[in-house]
């Protein structure tokens, strides 16, 4: 039960989107089997409470940073289907303008900058957001997502100690699926919990169920609130799974059956679409409704990506410098 | 080496001023002028500490306070990262290492993040970042005198600056303050002019005369230093003032050297040296990096394509060789490239054989 005393109107807000989440990463899914679309993917289904707890409890302005998995931060944070789709088809229409592609989605005018697919990488540049916020007297805060694996490099300690020795406006959210590619969290990280970290660098940690949407929402509103009072960084772990593999062509060997079907039976959207109907504040047939509307928003998004213009060859020129 | 003048502008009124007084007053000026402009560094703000480490913030702190000169912990990737992030985000942080050698830990953040942001993003996002490194070598062995400029000219979205003497320097720095892309800022430790416990040994006392009133430097133009005939030498940093030593010794012996400061290296003003080596018919790059893949190569590669028609010789390299840079000062001394052999390639480009 959420303790930030979430509205009808909030809750069914997160149940939307995170449908959404998933049913853009089913679709995009297909389309990369049917070879529709170039490049490679890594998918986030499954992780759909970490990106839309976390994004609910942002306001106007605030940011977000993402990762090599950035597809449902992108929609969580308000992106335009319409311009990921577009951007996933590498059509001048797109987010990025053809020149990001999956691994860098973003739209800093929707709260999200692209998306940084160079693991840790993005977490120096949300501190520095967070900097700009502070010295420009911005009431705003920094969401920084990042997997459990970036908790090993450098960037992750250089990064939260500044953050943290400023009493800089951002949120660390570690989305902990417990696999780094192939790798299992244990293999690399001898401590039980990433939100241990948090005491290496006097901020607060915790360690929340990811796949709670209400939890997320709260822990991160919690660490939100601090932010913007000019108290500092939080390191929140949000322990998750994808059930897809890490990439395209990835079908997951390393995980057993077990482990995976386990984590099926906690789906953050089956979960939350219980309890909702539970609450009486979602009927059976809304969700059907629901879902035929969020397939056709997807139709008319791959039909227009596919009518848009791609750009021209030579525009790989343009943009290089400002 | 004598007190040089090269770079100054001889009609200019003004100041007397080293290189480090150049630099702090265009920093100074910059924050006055933009409460926007940061600083962000190790040992830069520090009461009672000295500046960065050759005093070039020295006092900045004091005018700015400690949320506009920003000491840093030893955390150079980060640095580099917050940097870009506080760019994105509507600041115009001026960054620095304290050697560019360390620029190596900064890699990532810079070639990745700050070079490519504003491209990855379809050309919605600017990264307005000046990140300032020490080069050259000073007796101080392998990890605190590399010269790293052709890294960087390499990274397409980095501009790169290389001032030979304190008015360039300055004029450079408030263009590169200004200016809406990152910015890699080489300064050449023996070029500084650092004083008392900071001084370099060995430096050399470049001043130059500084106007009182504003000015900029743009980035991408270079400056024929010395007017020639017979033989184009293009430098950056400390070899410009080689070089120019070097045309004085040639000059004794009958050779008109032209000589041209680069000033910055990307962009890279071609027109200038094209100009040059089709008047002289003859070039030679003098650079204090590593030969293989120095920034020498891509002068020799276009000049080639440009200019090979009017080429009286083989184009030729002065450079470091392929080696770390040593610490014992005879070595150092004889892996710098020095006057004698740029007087001596000359020579064997245009005397007859």
């Amino acid at each position: 039960m959420s303790k930030a005393g979430l509205t009808k109107e909030q809750k069914l807000q997160m149940y939307r989107r995170m449908t959404l989440c998933r049913m853009f990463e089913e679709r995009v899914y297909y389309l990369f089997l049917e070879g529709r679309l170039p490049g490679t993917i890594h998918q986030s289904q499954g992780q759909e409470a970490t990106a839309v707890g976390v994004c609910s409890a942002l306001a106007e302005g605030d940011m977000i940073t993402s990762t090599h998995r950035p597809h449902s931060h992108a929609i969580a944070r308000g992106v335009s289907v319409k311009s990921l789709m577009a951007e996933l088809f590498a059509k001048e229409t797109g987010c990025c303008r053809g020149k990001g592609g999956s691994m860098h989605v973003g739209d800093r005018d929707a709260g999200m900058l692209p998306a940084i697919a160079i693991v840790g990488g993005g977490i120096p540049l949300a501190s520095g957001y967070a900097l700009a916020f502070k010295s420009l007297k911005q009431p705003n805060i920094v969401a920084c997502f990042f997997g459990e694996g970036a908790t090993n490099i450098g960037t992750f300690h250089e990064a939260i100690n500044m953050a943290a020795i400023w009493d800089l406006p951002v949120v660390f959210v570690c989305e902990n699926n417990k696999y780094a590619a192939s790798t299992a969290v244990e293999k690399v990280m001898k401590i039980k919990h990433v939100s241990e970290r948090a005491a290496a660098y006097g901020i607060p940690g915790q360690t929340v169920d990811g796949n709670d949407v209400e939890l997320v929402y709260d822990s991160m509103t919690e660490a939100g609130e601090r932010a913007r009072a000019g108290k500092g960084p939080t390191l929140l772990e949000l322990e998750t799974y994808r059930f897809a593999g890490h990439s395209r062509s990835d079908p997951g060997h390393y995980r057993n059956t077990a482990e995976v079907a386990a984590w099926k039976e906690r789906d953050p959207i089956a979960r939350y679409e219980k309890k909702l109907l539970e609450e009486g504040l979602l009927q059976p047939e809304s969700v059907e409704d629901l879902q035929s509307v969020i397939s056709r928003e997807l139709e008319e998004a791959v039909a227009q990506a596919e009518q848009d213009p791609s750009p021209r060859p030579e525009d790989c020129l343009n943009d290089v410098f400002s | 080496m004598s007190s040089a003048r090269v770079g100054s502008d001889q009609e200019v009124k003004g100041r007397e001023m080293t290189m480090v007084d150049a630099l702090r007053e265009a920093l100074r000026e910059e924050m006055r002028r933009d409460e926007r402009v940061v600083l962000l560094g190790e040992d830069i703000g520090i009461e009672g500490g000295f500046g960065g480490a050759f005093t070039v913030t020295l006092g900045l702190s004091e005018e700015f306070g400690h949320h506009r000169v920003i000491d840093t912990p030893i955390s150079e990737a980060a640095i580099a990262g917050i940097a870009t992030g506080a760019a994105l985000g509507g600041l115009r942080p001026v960054a620095d290492v304290q050697y560019g050698d360390f620029l190596f830990l900064a890699m990532d953040q810079l070639a990745n993040n700050a070079a490519k942001l504003r491209y990855m993003s379809g050309g919605k996002l600017t990264v307005p970042l000046v990140f300032r490194a020490p080069v050259g070598a000073t007796t101080r062995g392998s990890q605190h005198g590399q010269s790293l400029e052709a890294f960087f000219m390499h990274v397409p979205g980095l501009k790169v600056a290389c001032p030979s003497n304190p008015y360039d320097g300055k004029g450079l720095l408030k263009s590169a303050i200004r200016d809406n892309n990152p910015v890699i800022f080489f300064e050449h430790k023996l070029l500084y002019g650092s004083k008392g416990a900071r001084k370099e040994k060995g430096g050399v006392q470049v001043v130059a005369m500084v106007p009182e009133e504003e000015y900029l430097i743009p980035l991408g133009k270079a400056k024929v230093v010395r007017a020639g005939r017979d033989v184009t030498l293009v430098a950056n940093l400390l070899m410009v003032h080689k070089s120019a030593q070097a045309a004085e010794v040639l000059t004794g012996q009958g050779i008109e050297a032209e000589v041209i400061d680069v000033r910055t290296l990307a962009p890279f003003d071609w027109p200038a040296v094209f100009e040059s080596v089709k008047k002289t018919g003859r070039l030679i790059v003098v650079e204090e990096d590593n030969l293989t893949g120095g920034w020498g190569a891509e002068v020799a590669a276009r000049v080639a394509n440009h200019c090979i028609g009017y080429l009286d010789g083989p184009v030729r390299r002065i450079a470091a060789p392929d080696t770390p840079v040593p610490f014992a000062p005879v070595m150092e001394n004889f892996y710098v490239p020095s006057v004698e052999r740029i007087v001596a390639a000359a020579k064997d480009l245009v005397l007859p054989h």
